[in-house]
């Protein structure tokens, strides 16, 4: 394993079972500073378990997941975030009452503001900086056009797009994609892996559970394949494309 | 006002304290212009912005606020007895009071959501409302309920003075409080607190609230802790409703246990979402509105009535008389419930969500080339 | 020791029984249509005036004057004859006498109508609203039928009297070997006690035991799935309704001689239900049956004297206690689901 730069997420011999049944055994995966790694597996391999595990949603049975030195088992969603993790859902969870450009600011103020304080006496539109810093990361997905638009009423490649800028606007460490393509069309899914890419450049560290292997390939720095539970390989694409354990559990079952 | 609100709110603000201002004349030809009555306008207004706070904005629907209103009460008169008959010290005691048991109330069951919260708050309520007719009595006196009388010590009151004759009345700083004085007094809290109301619509701070009611699962993935924001939510709205409370006893000074009792929660409920839930204007519209009917319809006899379809030939009128006389004087919470009914059925809105419905008609008529480019931050014009 | 609490337990058996038959359909209303039906305790109380609208068709009599006979003042005595006894004799006083049961008959198609009609009529455009707004239209109906009932039969309880034969008690403790005349329970609290086991185990094993109960039991686990297989669920849960309706109405009639009916009963009691309802669990019935026995029995134990020495009020607020406590150690009741009701 090339360790090149810091370890920014460790999931460290994390097991997790379910009654007698174990999803997740001897899970450990070291994810390295601005890289993109992706975790995929076929269905039912315990990706979304791990994603959980990792977000704090579900306790490991045994083992630890450390986020910048942090342990993060046993902390609030909130606070993980506050530490600078950020999460794209499967199905996009957004404000769908409130106005694209206002689902853009609230994650700004949870970054400038922390996790709870009575900002009160201002009003939202005299909060020049942070508005505008919404307009820019709306430009940045294209939704800039789109702004005062009900966020329930955007199409959900768009409604996608807005996730994905209120991550980027609290500018996290680290941000988990759990499937970010599930459920779109292949222009949708284009323009998201374009989009992606083009903030790659920025040096987020991402994790991407996905599926979808022309995304995988296009994105990921490093994979680490699951299956059963287990991790079964780990490496660059080209590697992990090639490696015969990872043809018979995952590719094979596909092609 | 600039750095504190935008051009549209302040005239809105502005538009709104006219209309408080000048109701004594503009409710005069709708036979409501008296003082009395106008004050439970100001009042109810309080109790139903304070509550649109908690569901209007946070999404959390409590069917146990009127234990709050009841506490506020309570607190006043028992400053007016105990310490004087200003009312500003009564009014401050009120809302602590009522703050302290918002918190608790609030910190318990807020710890659940749904419909269990709104279970939880009314078993609260009728909690409070049950003690007070029975364990509490030598606090609440029953139901007889809490009034001042001559003897009562009224420490602050007595340094300065010996006992007025007769019965005690509150007042402001010896300025009586009853008639417009009352009305005026009570409208200059209503001011307050739709600009309270205001401020937190349009800050920071009513956004996350707006981002619990939409999804609190997002607030919560979004870096923000929303216990303390629903908690902080629901004790403003208590505290408003114990000012709401205590400006009752203020002009009618009379304390009784009823006002906890969960028709009375329910009515809260009503008024909010009778004038539209979630806006600013809409709870007051709503609280207006249904104590102008509860007064006017409820004093409608068969006399008025009779005239009222003396146009008809003599059976019809009968006729009409009796079946009217179903819907108004007792009847009148049968014409209530139906207009809720009809309201929540066909105008989810309310009130406002019709003014909005209508305008927005009108406007398209007129050529709407106009009407996109503002307003982009709330999606909604009417707030 | 042991009689007073056992008397207790069977003082609460009664009130337990009308809890969970109220609770029984709620829950399958709310299990089956996913809706918070406010007016159900309004459904209560349509039965118990059924029983009153019954009582009052038999009680209809004819007025007219004696023409030989003069009070002492010297005006006509008048002569009353229930219309029943004119024309049924001995069998119409029976008829009046057995009242209340026998409005039995008269409530299952009237609740089976007016659930029907309130389901087709409103409910049915709230099955995918929010249920705050369901919670709002069905406390708005819930007013409305009340002031209907003010309307109709004026704001005092009537009573209703039960038949001669029930007016005893029942000699439980010589039943079980104890002392006689030491636990006596009125009989007619017996009777609603084993009316309402009735009444339950029936709906149960329908639920159990016929095809059309599999679908609606199938509905409520996964309401999309069994809409998915073509099986028209709608029609079935309008039914599901109306049996809810009967339900409740039945549990009404029943209980009139223990309560005088008023237009207040139906939001009396529905106050109570939901605690009940949300104490066992939303969507669950066996919690709502348990739940809303064990709230009646923790009623009554509650009015002990004994108990009242130590907890000055706590018969007032023991049951608002129980679902506090309840709700804030068990998230979703005694038998909740996850997930359900929490948005």
């Amino acid at each position: 394993m090339q360790t090149k730069g810091n370890v920014v997420l460790h999931v460290a011999d994390v097991q997790k079972h379910f009654g007698g049944l174990h999803a997740l055994a001897d899970i450990d995966l070291q994810v390295d500073e601005g890289k993109t790694h992706a975790i995929i597996g076929p269905n039912g391999a315990g990706k979304s378990t791990l994603l959980n595990v990792i977000i704090g949603r579900l306790a490991p049975s045994s083992g630890a997941v450390v986020f910048d030195g942090t342990v993060l088992t046993g902390k609030k969603p909130h606070e993980i975030n506050q530490l600078g993790v950020a999460r794209v859902f499967q199905t996009p969870e957004i404000f769908a009452d409130l106005s694209v450009l206002q689902n853009v600011m609230t994650p700004a103020f949870a970054r400038r503001d922390g996790a709870f304080r009575i900002n009160m006496f201002r009003s939202v539109d005299n909060e020049r900086g942070i508005r505008e810093e919404a307009e820019h990361t709306l430009e940045d997905v294209g939704l800039m056009d789109r702004r005062a638009v009900h966020a329930g009423a955007l199409s959900r490649g768009d409604k996608r797009r807005l996730e994905l800028a209120m991550c980027l606007i609290q500018k996290p460490r680290l941000l988990l994609l759990d499937e970010p393509t599930a459920g779109m069309s292949r222009h949708d899914t284009n323009t998201t892996i374009e989009l992606l890419k083009k903030i790659k450049s920025r040096g987020m560290t991402k994790v991407i559970i996905e599926h979808d292997m022309h995304v995988v390939f296009s994105l990921a720095d490093k994979i680490s394949v699951l299956a059963g539970g287990r991790i079964i390989a780990e490496g660059l694409p080209d590697q992990v494309r090639g490696d015969p354990r990872v043809q018979e559990a995952y590719l094979g079952g596909v092609h | 006002m600039a750095g504190i609100m935008s051009r549209k709110d302040a005239t809105l603000f502005i538009g709104f304290a006219a209309v408080v201002l000048l109701l004594p004349i503009l409710a005069a030809p709708f036979g409501a212009a008296y003082p009395d009555l106008l004050q439970r306008f100001m009042i109810f207004g309080i109790f139903a912005i304070g509550f649109n706070i908690l569901f209007g904005l946070t999404g959390y629907l409590s069917f146990g606020h009127a234990a709050f209103f009841g506490v506020g009460s309570y607190a006043a008169m028992w400053s007016f007895k105990l310490l004087s008959l200003n009312a500003i010290p009564a009014i401050l005691f009120a809302v602590a009071i009522a703050g302290v048991f918002a918190l608790v109330i609030g910190y318990l069951s807020l710890r659940r959501s749904g419909i269990y919260f709104s279970i939880l708050t009314l078993a609260f309520a009728q909690m409070c409302y049950s003690l007070a007719y029975s364990v509490l009595t030598p606090i609440t006196n029953g139901e007889t309920g809490l009034r001042m009388i001559r003897a009562d010590p009224r420490v602050l009151d007595r340094l300065f003075s010996e006992a007025p004759a007769g019965v005690p009345v509150p007042s402001l700083f010896g300025i009586s409080l009853s008639g417009w004085n009352g009305f005026y007094f009570s409208a200059l809290f209503l001011l307050a607190t739709f600009f309270l109301a205001m401020r937190i619509t349009n800050s920071p701070f009513g956004m996350m609230l707006k981002g619990i009611k939409s999804n609190q699962n997002r607030m919560n993935y979004t870096g923000f802790n929303t216990r303390p924001y629903a908690l902080t939510a629901f004790v403003i709205s208590g505290m408003l409703a114990g000012l709401a409370g205590s400006l009752l006893v203020v002009t009618d000074p009379l304390a009784g246990a009823e006002r906890m009792q969960w028709t009375a929660s329910g009515e809260v409920v009503l008024m909010t979402i009778l004038g539209g839930v979630g806006t600013l204007v809409g709870p007051v519209i709503g609280a207006w509105l249904i104590k102008y009917f509860e007064n006017i319809f409820s004093s409608f006899n068969d006399n008025v009535l009779s005239s009222f379809f003396g146009f008809l030939p003599d059976g019809a009128r009968e006729a009409a008389v009796v079946v009217a006389g179903k819907f108004v004087g007792e009847g009148w919470h049968l014409s209530l419930g139906l207009l809720f009914v009809l309201i929540v059925v066909f105008l989810p809105g309310g009130i406002m969500e019709g003014v909005r419905r209508i305008s927005s008609a009108i406007r398209r008529r007129g050529g709407g080339r106009h009407a996109t480019a503002r307003g982009e931050l709330s999606p909604s014009a009417a707030e | 020791m042991f009689e007073v609490l056992f008397l207790q337990f069977l003082n609460g058996l009664d009130k337990g029984s009308a809890y969970a038959l109220i609770a029984l359909g709620l829950t399958l209303v709310f299990g089956t249509l996913g809706v918070v039906n406010f007016a159900h305790g309004a459904l209560f109380m349509f039965g118990a005036f059924c029983a009153v609208l019954f009582r009052q068709l038999l009680t209809l009599e004819t007025v007219t004057l004696d023409p030989e006979k003069l009070s002492p003042w010297g005006a006509p005595v008048e002569i009353r004859q229930p219309l029943v006894q004119a024309w049924f004799g001995d069998v119409g006083a029976v008829l009046v006498n057995y009242s209340v049961p026998l409005s039995l008959l008269l409530s299952i198609p009237v609740m089976l109508i007016i659930g029907i009609v309130m389901e087709r009529g409103i409910i049915k455009h709230f099955y995918k609203r929010p249920h705050a707004e369901q919670i709002l239209v069905t406390f708005g109906l819930a007013i409305v039928f009340g002031e209907i009932i003010k309307a109709v039969f004026g704001p005092n309880p009537i009573p209703q009297p039960m038949p001669t034969e029930l007016r005893g008690a029942a000699d439980i403790g010589a039943w079980l070997g104890m002392q006689p005349n030491v636990i006596t329970y009125p009989l007619w609290r017996l009777v609603y006690f084993l009316f309402a086991l009735g009444v339950i185990g029936s709906v149960l094993a329908f639920l159990q035991f016929t095809t059309f109960g599999m679908v609606v039991r199938a509905g409520m686990a996964d309401r999309e799935t069994v809409g998915a297989l073509g099986i028209n669920i709608d029609r079935r849960f309008t039914i599901m309704f109306g049996i809810a309706a009967v339900v409740a109405g039945m549990a009404g009639v029943m209980y009139t001689p223990l309560l005088p009916p008023s237009y207040t009963m139906g939001m009396d009691f529905l106050v109570i239900s939901f605690v009940v309802v949300v104490v066992g669990g939303m969507g669950s019935l066996p919690g709502a049956i348990a739940a809303g026995f064990l709230l009646g029995i923790l009623q009554s134990f509650a009015s002990m004297h004994q108990l009242k020495a130590f907890f000055p009020g706590i018969d007032q607020v023991i049951i608002y206690l129980v679902a506090v406590v309840v709700l804030l150690v068990l998230p979703r009741g005694l038998m909740g689901r996850r997930g359900v009701m929490e948005a």
